[in-house]
């Protein structure tokens, strides 16, 4: 399954701030509050992370280490 | 489409002023649109133009001779950038770019010195909007100048390495900015500059430690 970006719908006010931002336009606004609407595209930018007011949606990083 | 009262009321430049001051000041107020990654204003040139944010995002951003980028602030709706050359008279401090389209409203900086000589009442509030532009930019100075905050993401890196088999905790950049005790802009040049030095690799959503040894040694710069 495709890596989503995580949304927290309870922190959402529906700017939309992040909807503008995303180059690859994953996002929309459904029913006052971001969704995203083509996972498959993110390529985990975080631009709608920076952009975020209130911290409702975020790209969290797997931290892993390449062994040799 | 004509600027909207409203706006420039929520504006914190004219916050205090009465409907008929504003209805002089939008005759001063002139639109400009832009799609994302459109340059607004380059570093160095010029500043013709103060800036308000009616819808969009902007960066405002500084760049290194070889590249690097900083942002120093991002501009939201209602909010403004360039001020400081338009009150000094100096070039751009900075450059500007939309994050995806953008609905700009501007006003020419003699209009601006006019605005200010007819409604002096607006100059507090100015002064409120550099002075908290200070405020951001000692705190960006900080944290640039007297924290190795390469070093604090190299920790928080090795800190929150998942294990081989079973996912670690996953963090965002604004998780890594709290923990460094530093702005999510710095984390994100950092993280930026550890791939630059061959330590890590950003994959999508993983970012994968490829080289242990030259993340400790970035780790182990002393503050």
């Amino acid at each position: 399954m495709a890596e989503i970006p995580v949304i927290d719908p309870k922190k959402c006010d529906g700017c939309g701030l992040c909807v503008g931002v995303c180059h690859l336009n994953a996002l929309a606004i459904v029913n006052n509050i971001i969704t995203i609407i083509e996972a498959v595209e993110c390529d985990w930018c975080a631009d709608c992370e920076l952009v975020c007011l209130t911290g409702a949606i975020s790209c969290p990083f797997e931290i892993i280490i390449q062994e040799p | 489409m004509a600027v909207q009262l409203e706006f420039l009321k929520s504006i914190l430049y004219f916050s205090d002023l009465g409907l008929a001051e504003l209805e002089s000041i939008r005759k001063l107020v002139f639109e400009k649109t832009a799609d994302r990654a459109e340059i607004i204003l380059l570093e160095g040139e010029s500043a013709e133009n103060l800036y308000f944010v009616a819808s969009g995002v902007v960066k405002v951003f500084k760049t290194s001779a070889e590249g690097k980028e900083q942002i120093l602030s991002i501009v939201r709706p209602g909010e403004s950038f360039n001020d400081v050359p338009i009150f000094d008279g100096g070039s751009n401090p900075a450059s500007a770019r939309t994050m995806g389209p953008v609905l700009l409203y501007g006003i020419k900086k003699n209009d601006m010195k006019a605005i200010l000589r007819d409604h002096p009442q607006i100059a507090l509030n100015v002064i409120k909007v550099l002075a908290m532009r200070v405020r951001h930019l000692v705190s960006l100075v900080e944290d640039l100048s007297f924290k190795h905050v390469i070093g604090r993401v190299a920790k928080i890196l090795f800190e929150h390495v998942g294990g081989e088999m079973g996912r670690g905790p996953r963090l965002t950049q604004q998780e890594m900015a709290a923990m460094a005790g530093t702005a999510r802009e710095v984390v994100g040049r950092s993280l930026k500059v550890l791939e630059e030095e061959g330590a890590i690799k950003l994959d999508r959503h993983r970012i994968i430690i490829t080289d242990k040894e030259a993340l400790q040694r970035i780790m182990e710069v002393p503050s």
